[in-house]
């Protein structure tokens, strides 16, 4: 395999791809977003429940290539737990790392093994479908500060 | 199998584009019904139209207008020979197919659709053969209805026999699908229509480049050509309308050169073809398109098809032997265009795979939502032969195939 292959299709993305987390539905979210690629027909949809500005639960749903399973996994991991703050922050440092804008910045092992899809610029739509989703759900209107 | 690309391989050479490394590999150019590669004679057409010739058309009285006009005018003669068409006068130049079915629905059907009108289009239609019914159906009142097909891929004839009725007012169907490849009975199909008094398109997008289209023969009222799909330049086609139909026909788009007169009281228009060719057109790309048909007809079809079969055959028993790896449909007839699926692999990733190994596939819906829904997929990988490819081709793709197995296990 070519180093530029090896480096997109890590163990951990296969790994997350085959096996996702959190996947499913989350019981009674809060809120709620579908992302949707209309290029390619992935589509993602986030559940969470937010209580007191942080994330207790998330959990997602859908189909499409690995790249976007495995970046879904790895992003509900890498936000349950924190405060929707600290997600958006995250979800922005994430999309400037996968795009090239940031080279710099380092994350967790598991989200670091992401930045291979920079090199492969028709795919980083799919590593970032999730994080759309993700700041739509915390951002919408009927969003989480209701709940 | 030896015989198989060697027949008419030494074409390559005629083709550019295709003699490069991808990723540090040779490219294996397997994408030619999203885009045919362009052969010399049609680059040096352009080029040289661009380099000598070039003036508007339709409008000096200077030489160079008039030898500009002669040149884009023999490409109407060309095409309109390509298609077997009457006259060329049942030549509108269009963008493309999209143009060409957008022209039918907005002008044809505006004028003769109304409430309780029906409109069958086939479930393996190109988004380009749906969503302009759509419109016009939603601003006339009419319904648009799908066509079923078969597990193997095919239209379900019995089916559409049964739908056929007489609210039913077009009838719409891609000659080959760009999706599956299968090849439809168009003739049958326009036949069955036409008894009940419909009009019918047929979208010959993907049936150009291997030598189906015979519009006598077809028999339907409106046949669409895409000129890229048939190693032209990009941006040009053509609709081929019956001409007593075009005639009876509004303008779509209006301006310059598709009118008769124009005063501010009120404007009277052209004949068929002008009346539906405004402004100014994409003159080179027409007269590359006439240097295609002039490239296919000096190939010939019937080695062209022959050399396409033999590799389709070849690679779909290649495929077939893959452990994962599934065919998709099983139409009685096919083109050179294979759509598969691997097992726990999304097509994303097999195009991706495959990218790194130089082969160039599609992964997607290939713009047939509703076919993918009906095959229960999101989505497919696509490999497309043209008349260029060789063992090369097939043997990089199945090599291909199987590090996606590799990368995958």
């Amino acid at each position: 395999m070519n180093d530029l292959l090896r480096e997109l299709y890590q163990e951990i993305i296969l790994d997350h791809n085959k096996s996702p987390r959190n996947r499913g539905t989350v019981e009674h979210p809060t809120c709620e977003a579908h992302g949707h690629n209309p290029l390619c027909g992935d589509q993602v949809h986030l559940g969470l429940r937010v209580s007191d500005g942080k994330i207790e639960d998330i959990k997602f749903e859908g189909q499409g290539c690995a790249i976007s399973v495995a970046s879904a996994s790895l992003m509900t991991e890498a936000v349950v737990g924190k405060s929707v703050e600290e997600a958006l922050v995250l979800s922005d440092e994430f999309q400037s790392m996968v795009t090239g804008k940031d080279l710099d910045k380092h994350f967790s092992d598991e989200l670091e093994a992401l930045a291979g899809v920079r090199e492969f610029p028709a795919r980083v739509k799919c590593a970032t479908l999730a994080w759309h989703a993700l700041e739509e759900a915390l951002q919408g209107k009927d969003g989480c500060q209701n709940a | 199998m030896a015989t198989v690309g060697t027949q008419i391989g030494n074409l390559r050479a005629e083709f550019p584009a295709l003699h490069q490394t991808v990723n540090g590999r040779p490219l294996a150019y397997l994408d030619t019904a999203a885009s045919a590669q362009r052969p010399l004679q049609v680059i040096e057409a352009v080029s040289e139209y661009e380099k000598t010739t070039h003036a508007n058309v339709h409008r000096g009285v200077h030489s160079l207008s008039q030898r500009a006009t002669d040149l884009f005018e023999e490409a109407r003669a060309l095409i309109a020979a390509f298609l077997n068409a009457e006259s060329e006068r049942e030549i509108v130049f269009t963008k493309g197919c999209t143009e060409a079915i957008n022209l039918v629905a907005h002008s044809w059907g505006r004028q003769n659709l109304q409430e309780g009108d029906r409109i069958l289009l086939s479930t393996m239609e190109h988004h380009a053969n749906i969503v302009p019914w759509q419109i016009v159906a939603a601003e006339t009142g009419a319904t648009v209805e799908p066509i079923p097909i078969t597990d193997d891929g095919d239209i379900d004839l019995l089916a559409y026999q049964d739908m056929l009725d007489r609210r039913v007012k077009f009838v719409g169907c891609v000659h080959v699908s760009n999706a599956i490849g299968t090849i439809n009975p168009v003739e049958k199909i326009v036949a069955m229509a036409k008894e009940i008094g419909a009009t019918t398109l047929v979208d010959g997008a993907q049936g150009c480049p291997h030598g189906l289209a015979d519009v006598r023969e077809i028999g339907a009222d409106f046949y669409t050509v895409s000129g890229h799909k048939m190693y032209a330049p990009t941006g040009v086609g053509c609709l081929y309308g019956r001409y007593e139909i075009l005639k009876s026909m509004s303008p779509y788009q209006t301006g310059g050169n598709m009118i008769r007169t124009v005063s501010f009281s009120g404007s009277t228009f052209a004949d068929p073809p002008d009346r539906f060719e405004p402004g100014t057109p994409n003159i080179s790309g027409f007269i590359g398109l006439g240097a295609a048909v002039r490239f296919l007809n000096q190939v010939g079809f019937e080695s062209i098809v022959r050399h396409e079969r033999g590799l389709t055959n070849l690679v779909i028993s290649m495929l077939a032997d893959i452990e994962g790896v599934s065919i998709i449909g099983k139409p009685a007839h096919r083109s050179s265009t294979i759509s598969f699926t691997m097992n726990g692999v999304h097509p994303h990733d097999i195009g991706t795979v495959l990218d790194s190994e130089g082969v160039a596939i599609r992964a997607g819906h290939h713009c047939c939502m509703p076919l993918m829904e009906r095959l229960g997929l999101p989505a497919t990988a696509r490999a497309s032969f043209g008349l260029y490819s060789n063992l090369e081709d097939v043997e990089a793709l199945i090599r291909g195939v199987k590090k996606v197995r590799e990368v995958f296990a």
